[in-house]
């Protein structure tokens, strides 16, 4: 086998999920004839654009070798938040004062309390050692407990019309939560292919001590990794309730294991040091259109579950297999 | 003949790592098996021992034609093999690790733990090894793990040993204990097919000799017929030329200063460092020599701010006093790097390819406004593979891929680049062959030249003396003489390492 010929397998290999992509769209098409219509496409990837915005963060996590458990608990909770501050006529109680709150303040305080959930679990992790497994899953329980306390139980709706549009409004066609994964995805792609923060997870994921020997500040980069995946978890939860126009206190729950989904299927390794944005953005695509597809089939949803978690363990193992020569 | 291979190939991604080899092993011998990196020795155990079943060729084992399917069947017909890289499973003990795979149980099918305990315990005997035997692997130091494995492949009576660099990571009294070893064994009738880049123990042990280079068979014959250069000669393939040592220190600037620099054992109470002092110049090599356990990588470490808690002592550095450094990253800055002993798991991420790796200490210096200068990140790297001779395909080549020697190289390139004033090597040249070692002294001495000072901490004396200025000799933590190079002698520095007794 000459070099040509093994760049021209391993260029086949990242196509593949595109393939497997097409062939379901194809399979859909053939037995439903609402799925190709614009509406039903648009509402996909509507959909989808949540998922994308928390599995771009969960790649990270996962590329530095770490897992995060909590980005449904944490989305809940921004959601909530925001949701708290919209509502109450944009105004809150400090010392007696009130301070306004626009609707892009509610969002920015939705975003940083995501990134303030998910420096804890990037503290807890790097200062006292605990597994991310664990230290994630603690804060799945914590945040959608708080989630709770926040909303007493009860979603908070009637956010504004303003809001509202964020998730229910077009730009130029296209819908604008649509517009929001892209440009997360962008700037993730960027980020991890341009900058020293996205070689540096890269190599934390692959040697983590060999990266902190090369004089890279480990605990430091793998802290803004779990923000940031709190941070983009908090997107996601803005998106959310925006869409619906209020905050439930049981969204999000589940998520996770989408996001993780998507991350598997898009070829990141688990174990760190290995895996690309863009296989993830197409893992997460390939859930959304499974998901749409199986319900438009009128499948069960209890054997929606069964299949999707098949087509999870195929492109788990199908990626195994291509990576087997390289241990 | 024990086992006769018969035109034996392989490759990998259509790359020949072995073309159309045969050679036999008589019983009873040692056989030692040399050449350098990359040609072919591991692949060609690898086969023999049952790792790779698709190969081209035959292989006779008691002449008959075998091909094992897996490791265990090798195991099972009596050929055990102790490979370089460690196979211990860190938290399981001393005795679990030994008997894994291979437990004994009782009449009850519980473990025989008290019947495995004695067994182990007579398998380290003839060792001359004494640990604890429940204590978890991960407690042990290298070369204590390497004794392991040699244990565990003699647990099982076995008519072919294969041993891969088996003193890699042991100290020198370990090394006798091991050739009495093989001497056992060869008296018994095993054959002994022994991997080593050390002239001087290839010399002492062995019968017979294979060279292999680029993946074929050189030469095989008996050992009393060559000499350590013919051998030399033949795994290269060309003439190498002496290589003389310049002693070229000419300044008396100090660049480090240690003064009763201590650090204490963080679990036991003991000294890991016991009042340790010393200078290092501008353009000196200073070459320390301990066993396993002096404390040689300790202080390496204390200095590299690797060891977290502050150590004890007074630390001056490039003319100015400061702390000890408290993180690698401080360290760098300031300008001392540390090569690391194990390429593998300290100084490569080796699913990353040669540019990333080699450009991961001085990122920073490569951004623009934020975003990494690709131009500039290549062609710092070919400045580094021209210079340092690093041989890759091409530098976006997997660094896992590459041979021991340009593994170390690009280790080295990464620290290199980042412009240090002081450079500490820990077994810079472990398990390269002899011309990559070569190239590897020459680049030390190229860089104390340029007015580096540089550490090598080293557990091979013959290479100290290649290239040390001077030499200092650390036991139990504290350092015990000091040498100038061209005045010590092997005896001197042995006495001087030996703990009391």
């Amino acid at each position: 086998m000459n070099i040509s010929v093994l760049a021209y397998k391993k260029r086949l290999q990242q196509l593949q999920p595109l393939i497997a992509l097409f062939l379901l769209c194809l399979v859909i098409a053939i037995f439903s004839d609402r799925f190709l219509s614009m509406t039903n496409l648009w509402n996909v990837m509507r959909q989808i654009s949540v998922n994308i915005c928390i599995s771009v963060g969960m790649t990270l996590v996962i590329i530095s070798a770490g897992i995060d458990l909590s980005v449904g608990s944490i989305l809940a909770f921004a959601g909530a938040v925001t949701a708290s501050f919209l509502s109450m006529g944009a105004e809150i109680p400090v010392f007696g004062v009130y301070l306004s709150v626009t609707p892009v303040g509610a969002i920015l305080i939705g975003i940083l309390m995501g990134g303030a959930l998910g420096w804890i679990n990037g503290w807890v992790i790097t200062y006292f050692r605990v597994q991310p497994f664990v230290a994630t899953l603690a804060m799945l329980t914590i945040a959608r407990g708080l989630t709770m306390l926040w909303t007493q139980g009860y979603p908070i709706s009637s956010l504004g019309d303003d809001f509202a549009g964020l998730g229910t409004g077009w730009f130029l066609g296209v819908p604008i939560p649509v517009w929001i994964a892209a440009a997360v995805t962008a700037l993730a792609v960027f980020v991890m292919k341009k900058t020293r923060f996205g070689r540096y997870i890269y190599a934390i994921g692959g040697n983590e001590r060999a990266a902190r020997l090369s004089g890279i500040k480990v605990n430091r980069v793998k802290t803004l990794v779990y923000v940031l995946s709190g941070m983009l978890a908090a997107v996601g939860g803005i998106l959310v309730t925006s869409r619906l126009d209020s905050a439930q206190p049981n969204a999000g729950e589940g998520y996770e294991l989408d996001a993780i989904a998507a991350v598997v299927i898009g070829g990141t390794s688990l174990s760190g040091g290995r895996g690309l944005i863009m296989g993830t953005v197409l893992g997460a695509v390939i859930i959304g259109v499974l998901n749409n597809g199986l319900v438009l089939l009128g499948v069960s949803p209890f054997w929606q579950q069964v299949v999707k978690g098949t087509v999870i363990l195929i492109a788990v193992i199908i990626d195994r297999s291509q990576h087997k020569d390289k241990k | 003949m024990v086992v006769s291979l018969k035109n034996i190939s392989k490759t990998f991604n259509g790359v020949y790592a072995l073309r159309d080899v045969s050679i036999d092993f008589p019983a009873g011998k040692v056989v030692a098996l040399i050449g350098e990196n990359g040609a072919g020795k591991s692949t060609l155990m690898n086969i023999l021992s049952g790792v790779y079943p698709d190969y081209e060729g035959e292989l006779l084992y008691k002449g008959k034609s075998v091909r094992f399917q897996r490791p265990r069947d090798a195991q099972d017909q009596g050929i055990a093999i102790i490979h370089q890289e460690l196979n211990l499973i860190p938290h399981l003990s001393v005795v679990e690790n030994i008997f894994l795979g291979r437990e004994l149980v009782t009449t009850w099918g519980a473990l025989d733990r008290t019947e495995m305990k004695a067994i182990a315990k007579k398998l380290l005997a003839r060792l001359k090894l004494t640990l604890n035997l429940d204590a978890p692997v991960s407690q042990l130091k290298v070369g204590e793990c390497q004794l392991i494995e040699i244990a565990k492949a003699l647990l099982v009576e076995s008519d072919v040993v294969i041993m891969d660099e088996p003193t890699s990571a042991i100290s020198e009294s370990e090394v006798y204990a091991l050739y009495d070893i093989i001497r056992d064994l060869k008296a018994s009738g095993t054959t002994v097919i022994y991997i080593s880049h050390k002239m001087k123990e290839i010399f002492t042990l062995a019968d017979e000799y294979v060279v292999l280079r680029d993946g074929q068979l050189v030469r095989q014959g008996q050992i009393a017929e060559v000499d350590e250069q013919q051998l030399v000669n033949m795994m290269v393939g060309r003439a190498l030329g002496e290589r003389t040592k310049c002693p070229c220190r000419t300044t008396e600037e100090k660049v480090l200063q240690v003064h009763n620099l201590s650090l204490t054992h963080p679990e036991k109470d003991a000294m890991l460092l016991d009042q340790v002092s010393f200078a290092l110049c501008k353009g000196e090599i200073l070459g320390i020599f301990g066993l396993m356990g002096a404390g040689r990588t300790e202080l390496l470490e204390t200095l590299f701010g690797l060891r977290g808690k502050p150590a004890l002592g007074d630390f001056t550095f490039d003319g100015e006093g400061t702390p000890f450094f408290s993180s690698p990253n401080e360290a760098l800055r300031c300008g001392l790097a540390l090569v690391p002993e194990d390429r593998k798991s300290d100084g490569l991420v080796l699913g990353m390819d040669v540019r990333s790796n080699l450009s991961l200490s001085v990122l920073s210096s490569l951004e623009t406004l934020g975003v990494l200068a690709d131009v500039q990140e290549k062609e710092l790297c070919q400045q580094y593979v021209d210079r340092l001779r690093i041989k890759a395909a091409n530098d976006q080549q997997q660094v896992g891929s590459l041979s021991g020697g340009n593994q170390q190289k690009v280790v080295l390139a990464k620290y290199l680049a980042t412009h240090p004033k002081v450079l500490m090597l820990d077994e810079p040249t472990r398990g390269i062959d002899v011309y990559a070692k070569g190239e590897i002294y020459d680049l030390i001495r190229e860089q104390a030249t340029a007015g580096l000072g540089v550490i090598v901490v080293s557990s091979e004396l013959p290479e100290l003396f290649a290239i040390a200025d001077r030499l200092l000799v650390m036991c139990d933590g504290r350092i015990t003489q000091e040498f100038k190079t061209e005045e010590a002698t092997e005896e001197a520095i042995l006495q001087a390492a030996l703990p009391d007794k």
